[in-house]
């Protein structure tokens, strides 16, 4: 197998790698590399911090083992090899009743990826994490293959789940769909005035997917104000969608610069009637609104930029109230700031989800921004709550034993299936996860 | 109408992309290489995509023994039977230097077997008076270089056995697609030094899906690839025979 140098970064762009990579097309020629030259398993790339770097060292990009290996539509389950992308699951099987319980907010998101970050949807309140869907990994370590099953093997499978790839390659894996109505949305848009308000929709929402987009920049009487949408999948079948768009070149700085934020969110706040609207799109649209555009990541510029994205305990959200309102009178963020009430469902000993809220905010990579960062991330910690690894690139090792209760359990078992820490990635190196405090 | 193709060389990324984007449209696809656990693998994804059928069936150029039983499968199948080959193999140059052995492999691998193979099936697309033939060859078969020229010569036989067979089929209301793909996004060119303008295999396979509905004869893919090797063929041999490109 060959090995291309290349450099590369997270879907932030604001941290980057040069690293070998090698391509496996076949499960055997994977299963020989992880065998004679293991190295952290990487896909397309959406996670936006170091997740998915090895800077200095070797890399095995999953993304031609993409192939669906078998489904049973009794069970619903599907077995499909990592690198296949979740947007595509959700394409194939809605229209014939099925859909991923659980879809990150990009459908570019690899399975292996969607496991080892143990991602959650727009519907986690009602359904938990990805990983409490996977029935079966079929896991490289060196030369040994394992098949892992939550209730077999439950303590190497949940430090696989939201495992960051320390435990071993993952080749495959089986998931059990949902049944759905078809692969139509209904979606309902309503604004939301007030912090206050906010939690209380949040709070009492009886839809399947909901979540908030919430104006980051907006203070005083408007602080907190935002929409909420609430999705039921509907049926229908949706027609071929359009051509993507693509971003072609990184935006100038002032793109993203706090006066156009600032009207951009005022519009966007103003573009939901007073009395709200109800919409029947395709489930890609609510699902991976930001998929539409290709590379929307160059509008903050070639310097990159971060998210935060924290979860609190429900009785924290004076401390989240306390955050937004750092960030609305920083004049720092970005459009893109969502809020969301998540249910406890979580399926490794490293998943980010709790009962609780998660609030998501976007920065441009700014020396202003990453001290602010600094600063929520210890509102964070303050609070009970975490960090989540998919989007983080700042934070430090002190922070995240108290964040992780079970980063002890994951421990060992990462250290047994990785003794010689082949698979340690940059962000796995940068918080010191794999050493023992 | 629903149609039949069969793939040869199916593990290729490029013939799996193709494969695919038949599936999509429900036709029926039987899947032909040595690696029987990736063609499988293909099979079932194809099945979950849409095809009508899916198999995988075993092919080896070097063993045309085998050949007359895939023949016979696909001639199970009502309707336009269609075949598209992907089969080639590509040692480095040096290596056949050190092995002039490698030649007689290499030929087969990238014409002769596959020939043979398209020689039985002719008569099939004949008889039931359709069918396509989409034959993959490659831009280093329109001239021969330093680099690569017994991998250059088999492609450019094998070029002239489908222009040959495209006059044949056309009297009986078949077609030959003979593309030429530049560089593109596989294994094969992973990590070589070099390489420019590589195009993913997707977009291959969506070029040749083109071609085929259009009749095109020759294609290359990407398009551009016609106006490079317009230069490089042009190029008188007093002064190509001293370059190194």
């Amino acid at each position: 197998m060959r090995w291309k140098r290349t450099d590369y970064s997270g879907w932030g762009r604001a941290l980057r790698a040069s690293a070998e990579i090698a391509r496996p097309e076949r499960q055997s020629a994977l299963k020989q590399l992880v065998a004679e030259s293991p190295a952290p398993a990487i896909g397309r790339l959406r996670s936006y911090g170091d997740a998915a770097l090895n800077d200095g060292g070797r890399a095995i990009d999953m993304t031609r083992l993409d192939r669906i290996l078998g489904f049973d539509d009794v069970s619903g389950v599907v077995e499909v090899e990592a690198g296949a992308m979740i947007g595509d699951l959700g394409r194939i099987f809605a229209a014939r009743g099925w859909i991923p319980p659980v879809m990150p907010g990009t459908g570019f998101a690899t399975v292996g990826g969607c496991i080892a970050n143990d991602v959650h949807g727009k519907n986690h309140h009602v359904v938990g994490s990805f990983g409490q869907h996977v029935t079966e990994i079929t896991l490289l370590q060196g030369d040994k293959e394992r098949t892992l099953t939550p209730d077999g093997t439950t303590d190497v499978f949940r430090a696989t789940v939201g495992g960051l790839g320390q435990t071993g390659i993952i080749a495959r894996a089986k998931i059990r769909l949902m049944p759905c109505r078809g692969d139509m949305m209904v979606l309902t848009e309503r604004r939301v005035d007030s912090w206050d308000e906010f939690l209380s929709v949040l709070e009492t929402s009886r839809a399947d997917y909901n979540v908030g987009w919430i104006d980051a920049t907006a203070s005083g009487a408007s602080f907190g104000r935002g929409i909420l949408e609430e999705g039921e999948i509907t049926s229908g079948v949706s027609p071929t969608k359009g051509k993507a768009r693509e971003v072609p070149f990184n935006a100038p700085h002032w793109a993203l610069s706090a006066p156009v934020v600032r009207a951009f969110n005022e519009i966007y706040f103003r573009r939901v009637p007073q009395g709200g609207r109800t919409t029947v799109k395709p489930i890609s649209a609510p699902f991976f609104p930001l998929d539409a555009i290709h590379n929307w990541n160059r509008l903050y510029g070639k310097r990159g930029f971060h998210q935060f994205q924290c979860v609190v305990p429900v009785d924290q959200t004076p401390a989240l109230r306390n955050m937004l309102d750092l960030i609305a009178n920083s004049g720092l963020a970005s459009p893109l700031a969502v809020l969301k009430r998540m249910g406890e469902g979580r399926g490794g000993y490293m998943s980010f989800p709790m009962d609780g809220y998660t609030l998501a905010v976007d920065f441009p990579n700014r020396s202003g921004a990453r001290l602010l960062i600094g600063t929520l991330e210890r509102m964070t910690e303050d609070a009970g709550g975490r960090i989540y690894f998919a989007k983080d690139a700042l934070s430090e090792p002190g922070r995240i034993a108290a964040m992780y209760p079970e980063h002890g359990s994951w421990l060992k078992a990462a250290t047994k299936a990785d003794p010689e820490g082949a698979l340690i990635t940059d962000l796995v190196r940068r918080l010191n996860l794999r050493n023992a405090k | 109408m629903t149609e039949s193709w069969i793939i040869l060389g199916a593990t290729s990324s490029m013939a799996r992309a193709f494969a695919r984007a038949l599936a999509k449209r429900g036709d029926a696809v039987f899947l032909a290489g040595r690696d029987m656990d990736d063609l499988n693998a293909t099979a079932q994804d194809c099945s979950a995509r849409g095809a009508r059928l899916a198999e995988a069936l075993t092919f080896d150029a070097r063993e045309p023994e085998g050949f007359p039983a895939l023949v016979a499968r696909l001639e199970q199948e009502d309707g336009q039977i269609n075949a598209a080959v992907f089969v080639g193999s590509m040692p480095e140059q040096s290596a056949i230097d050190a092995d002039p052995g490698l030649i007689d492999g290499v030929i087969t691998d990238n014409f002769t077997g596959p020939a043979r193979l398209l020689q039985l099936l002719t008569p099939a697309l004949e008889a039931r008076g359709s069918g396509t033939v989409v034959g993959v060859g490659s831009v280093a078969g329109d001239r021969g270089r330093v680099g690569n020229y017994v991998y250059g010569a088999a492609k450019s036989g094998f070029h002239t056995y489908l222009a040959g067979l495209r006059n044949r089929l056309t009297r009986s209301g078949g077609h030959v697609v003979t593309v030429k793909p530049g560089f593109v996004d596989t294994a094969m060119t992973w990590g070589i030094e070099g390489m420019f303008l590589v195009a993913p295999p997707d977009k291959v396979a969506d070029d040749i899906l083109k071609a085929v509905a259009k009749k095109r004869n020759v294609i290359y893919t990407p398009f551009f690839w016609r106006y490079i090797m317009l230069i490089i063929r042009s190029i008188p041999e007093p002064i190509f025979k001293k370059l190194s490109i």
